[in-house]
């Protein structure tokens, strides 16, 4: 039988592809963020009726959800939001599946929604077409896009982040007006060393004494959202939260730092930036559109950065595991070897995501504050300016 | 033999995509062996430097680093649509 559908699937035949595994891709809960569709990577790794798929696993475990996994058969629905055709339609998200005996999601549709590997569309209450969507033809298949303001699985971890640091730093803060001049106790003792480290090792250096205390409340915050949020998605048994690994939270961080460096930078920015002083004309030439361009492309790579190596070491563990798991499948002794020794790798890789999740929290404030500081640097003659940048350049 | 067909089945796009990570992967390496290597050699001439060294070591590995994931999410992007 895996001869037959390795067979079709190398002929490229659809629609026998799709009509054998369409129940397969419903059941197994493939859930696909964006655009990503894993169609491709199903129909090529399924060989079996109920065959342990791996990439399926990893995406379903890095991309979002209208519900979080807890483990097992335990789902914890969360509020769908959607704006339709003039009108908001709320309701909980345990409307669009049943758990099923393998603790996996059949969906099934609401209202004239429908859930598409965690994307919504409306199709309308009169089709009877649900079951027979093309699996290649994607979520658009049928249905019309809504406007989906749910609260999904990295909207809730946003959530309870910004709550934690709230809290904390509600606590911490009212610490040093209650206690002033004292020596540090408590939480306020365990943060101090930080906060002390965002502003004097990164933000003083990079931006200069005088002008850091205007950026340092956004470096600070930025520094332990962006900590934060990582160690959340490492938090295992929880839902797997993927916060800082999702594209369109990086971007809206990266895109704070482009507006706060343009809105900041003076005269002497913009100028280096069209008119390099220093710089023979012909090459002046070649060095404007790159500097303008990276203008555009610093803040890009600062959240592509993020998100990939977020994603990356999330993708690591998730392999090791699937690893034992794939191997289990065809021999329960041969399971429980790889197993041991995928565990012991998924601790070591576990112990590299800690340093990871501070690491890019520390990359991402030190860049945003080197930008700051080149947008708002003062003018300096020439030697005195290469000397300044020895100094502040890590 | 399973695992035999698994290999045949895969898509040709999806096997460059997955040379491709090899190639980032090695990039990768190259680079943030570099950096070490240097790091350490000054560390050995100027042990007093060490700290200031380290420092700039780990953020030089970030973004090298950063460079090489990105060439990981584009093969991700095409070996899985």
């Amino acid at each position: 039988m895996s001869l037959s559908v390795a067979a079709f699937a190398q002929h490229g035949g659809h629609e026998t592809v799709s009509a054998a595994v369409e129940p397969q891709a419903q059941e197994t809960a493939i859930h696909a963020d964006s655009s990503v569709v894993a169609h491709a990577d199903t129909t090529a790794a399924h060989e079996e009726e109920e065959g342990f798929s791996i990439g399926t696993m990893i995406m379903h475990h890095i991309s979002d959800a209208h519900q979080i996994h807890l483990g097992g058969s335990l789902y914890i629905p969360l509020p769908v939001i959607l704006w339709h055709e003039g009108h908001l339609e709320v309701f909980s998200s345990s409307n669009f599946y049943e758990v099923n005996e393998h603790g996996e999601l059949d969906y099934k549709p609401y209202k004239g929604f429908e859930n598409h590997h965690e994307q919504i569309v409306y199709v309308g209450e009169h089709t009877e077409e649900v079951a027979g969507h093309d699996a290649h033809a994607g979520h658009e298949a049928h249905g019309v896009k809504v406007l989906d303001f749910s609260i999904t699985k990295s909207v809730f971890g946003l959530l309870l982040v910004i709550v934690i640091l709230v809290i904390m730093f509600r606590a911490i803060a009212k610490k040093y007006t209650s206690r002033p001049g004292q020596a540090p106790s408590g939480f306020q003792n365990m943060i101090e060393p930080f906060i002390l480290f965002v502003r004097d090792d990164i933000a003083v250096p990079s931006i200069g004494k005088k002008k850091a205390e205007r950026y340092t409340p956004f470096l600070l915050t930025v520094f332990f959202f962006i900590w934060m949020c990582n160690m959340l998605g490492l938090v295992p048994f929880l839902g797997g939260f993927n916060i800082t690994g999702t594209l369109s939270v990086t971007l809206v961080l990266a895109g704070i730092v482009f507006i706060i460096t343009s809105v900041s930078g003076n005269k002497h920015y913009w100028g280096h930036i069209f008119w390099p002083p220093g710089v023979p004309l012909p090459i002046k030439f070649i060095l404007v559109p790159i500097e303008f361009m990276s203008v555009f492309i610093k803040p890009a790579v600062l959240m592509i950065r993020l998100t990939a190596n977020i994603t990356a070491g999330h993708i690591i563990i998730l392999a090791f595991v699937g690893l034992a798991l794939m191997f289990g499948q065809d021999s329960a002794v041969a399971g429980y070897g790889v197993g041991v020794g995928s565990v012991l790798f998924m601790i070591f890789m576990y112990f590299i995501e800690l340093l990871v999740a501070f690491l890019q929290a520390y990359v991402f404030t030190l860049l945003a504050a080197l930008y700051f500081g080149d947008a708002t640097q003062e003018h300096h003659h020439e030697e005195h300016e290469h000397e300044h940048e020895m100094q502040s350049a890590h | 033999m399973e695992f035999l067909n698994q290999l045949m089945a895969v898509e040709m796009g999806q096997g460059l995509a997955g040379i491709g990570a090899g190639i980032a992967a090695v990039g990768a390496g190259l680079g943030v062996g570099r950096i070490g290597g240097s790091a350490l050699e000054g560390m050995a001439r100027q042990p007093e430097a060490s700290g200031d060294l380290r420092a700039s070591m780990i953020v030089a590995a970030a973004l090298v680093e950063g460079v090489a994931l990105f060439a990981v999410i584009v093969c991700l992007l095409v070996a899985l649509g």
